[in-house]
């Protein structure tokens, strides 16, 4: 009896074992899958010149003139260099002050419409989560309606008012509105929420005003969904390029993101170096704030707090 | 009795409300300045521009401000370039969004179901999200461009080479870069709401003999569903986002399947045609208006369900 019940049990294991060892594989092929593109394009910045003409250059190399380079009729897709080297990161980094041009474009298009935006926001989600009222809810019903909308749609009002403005082609006409966009506010608002009344209540009966329960009690609570929101504003506007096509036309104040597609056949070496250095700021902030950012996208699912 | 006590309970808070609102009050007002600077801000770069757009739309031009009702709507409408645009963005959604919420929720299953290397994996599916696309637009054209690597591995299996990003399959090339971006932020929504399911009725359902995918489909289904409908509109909306990745994958002037909604208002934009571009927001207003309007209707009605 004791023997069946051991060999049944000893067989569900077994089963439940090989469905395991099955979701791991399958989600190895997923993992490698989302890693790939990322992987390449770093492991090919390591590579040589001539390595990347040889391997790609048939594809980016429509108008170059040559004919001593071997250039392969089809694409040589490679993980791992021949030979590692520094070389085009020396070129980008020491020689071609363009690339860093562009990159110090997109830090400060970026900077301070992450850092204001979230300050902004903050604010704002204070004012909406301390009280609620016929008002507040229209108000912060707008505000999501305003943060779905497509570029599509916010774009034309932001152009309209730059006009008006005469910041059009400037830095302002794509910071201002960056600012202002109410996304942040949004997940704050409902992280606001979330801090316990009576702590609030308590704060005002020791006398502290609102700005005081502002900084004191509901900032540090709310550090977590500060951050991640941050990191959130700092992707979005990191890789921007619908605002600065319509905002910003001048070809000389854009960011490296509207640069890296414009890259020629006779800069296609660099072009991956180029690219491994824009992923860096990002990639340092998600490996520093994932759980924060993880924390933000569940805040995000569901439009009620 | 019950009732009398409640009654006084009532009163209580009734008078203690009393005493308190002259000060509830001013809270109330100094805690509103703190939504000033938003407000203003909102004001000036959305809402106020946003009102004059919907005059535009309705006048012939901003000189002479002659109402001429829907004009211009029709204009847009019927304009070819318009209808293009439209119909590609639509066929995309139609292709993008239900990948788009079947594979995060394969991938969020996956991942609640307790395999090693779970926070690994997860960083792996999320870090996508983090990699700005313009570094790796890439490697997508070195594995799509007609003389790419695709092409390359397909060669010898027989198949013709085909140019991915200019012919009916861009579409195609798009969603990968689609999902590739999305599917680990839906992935997290849905983790956060398998997470939630109640073990009570689950457990119940598993002595009362039922298997593992009656117990799916019949009981941690309709817990998630909710959240199925969420991600779906969530996504439907980040399919018209999708602009980003086509530019940066094919420039100014894409395939023809690829011609986009922003295509064609960066177009517009240039030939400074004040009263196409405020028609043809209006009418992508309207449309937005309608799926974030369901998204809203699909929480108040079905996220109570499930909610305790």
């Amino acid at each position: 009896m004791t023997d069946n019940i051991n060999a049944a049990m000893r067989k569900r294991r077994r089963i439940h074992i090989a469905k395991i060892a099955l979701l791991t594989l399958w989600a190895g092929v997923f993992a490698v899958l989302f890693l790939m593109p990322t992987v390449l394009t770093i492991s090919n910045s390591f590579m040589s010149s001539t390595e990347i003409t040889a391997n790609y250059g048939s594809i980016f190399a429509v108008g170059q003139a040559g004919g001593r380079q071997f250039i392969s009729e089809r694409v040589n897709l490679k993980f791992i260099p021949d030979m590692v080297t520094f070389k085009q990161y020396i070129t980008v980094l020491l020689k071609s002050p363009d690339y860093l041009f562009k990159f110090w474009n997109a830090v400060i298009l970026t900077l301070p419409i992450m850092l204001l935006q979230v300050a902004v926001a903050a604010v704002a989600s204070y004012g909406f989560a301390r009280y609620s009222g016929k008002f507040r809810t229209f108000l912060f019903f707008s505000y999501i309606m305003m943060m779905l909308m497509p570029s599509q749609v916010t774009l034309v009002p932001n152009w309209l008012v730059s006009k008006w403005l005469g910041i059009i082609d400037t830095r302002w006409a794509v910071v201002l509105p960056g600012i202002f966009s109410p996304f942040s506010v949004f997940i704050l608002t409902k992280s606001m929420k979330r801090v316990p009344k009576n702590i609030i209540e308590a704060a005002r009966l020791d006398g502290a005003n609102e700005w005081q329960i502002f900084t004191r009690v509901c900032i540090p609570s709310c550090k977590g969904a500060l951050y991640s929101v941050l990191i959130l504003v700092f992707i979005d506007y990191w890789n921007m390029v619908e605002q600065v096509l319509v905002l910003l036309t001048n070809p000389d104040k854009q960011p490296l993101s509207i640069f890296l597609s414009r890259i020629n056949a006779g800069e296609i070496s660099l072009a991956f170096a180029v690219a491994t250095i824009y992923m860096v700021p990002p990639l340092l902030l998600f490996l520093h704030g994932e759980e924060q950012l993880v924390e933000g996208i569940t805040y995000s699912g569901g439009l009620k707090s | 009795m019950k009732l009398s006590r409640n009654k006084t309970a009532d009163a209580k808070e009734r008078r203690e409300n009393i005493r308190l609102s002259g000060e509830e009050r001013r809270a109330r007002r100094r805690s509103a300045y703190f939504l000033a600077p938003s407000v203003l801000g909102v004001m000036t770069f959305f809402i106020v521009p946003f009102c004059v757009i919907i005059f535009y739309a309705f006048v012939d031009n901003p000189i002479n401000k002659e109402f001429v009702f829907f004009d211009n709507f029709v204009n847009v409408w019927n304009n070819g370039a318009f209808r293009r645009a439209a119909t590609n963005t639509l066929s995309f959604s139609a292709l993008a969004v239900p990948l788009a919420v079947v594979l995060s929720l394969v991938l969020a299953l996956i991942l609640e179901a307790k395999i090693p290397m779970k926070s690994r994996f997860r960083t792996f599916f999320l870090s996508p999200m983090m990699v700005p696309v313009a570094s790796i637009v890439l490697i997508w054209q070195v594995v799509f461009h007609y003389n790419g690597a695709l092409n390359a591995w397909l060669g010898p299996l027989g198949v013709n080479q085909i140019d991915w990003l200019k012919s009916e399959y861009s579409h195609l090339v798009i969603v990968l870069l689609f999902l590739w971006k999305n599917l680990g932020y839906n992935m997290i929504l849905f983790m956060a709401a398998i997470a939630n399911i109640p073990k009570e009725p689950v457990e119940a359902a598993s002595i009362d003999g039922a298997g593992r995918t009656r117990i799916f489909f019949s009981i941690k289904l309709r817990y998630i569903s909710p959240s199925i409908l969420f991600v779906t509109i969530l996504s439907l909306i980040n399919s018209f986002k999708v602009f980003r990745e086509v530019y940066l994958l094919t420039g100014d002037y894409p395939y023809e399947t690829l011609y986009l909604l922003q295509h064609f208002m960066n177009n517009t934009f240039q030939s400074l045609d004040y009263q196409k571009l405020s028609a043809a927001a209006l009418i992508m207003f309207a449309a937005m208006t309608v799926i974030i309007g369901l998204l809203f209707f699909a929480e108040s009605r079905f996220g109570k369900d499930v909610e305790n």
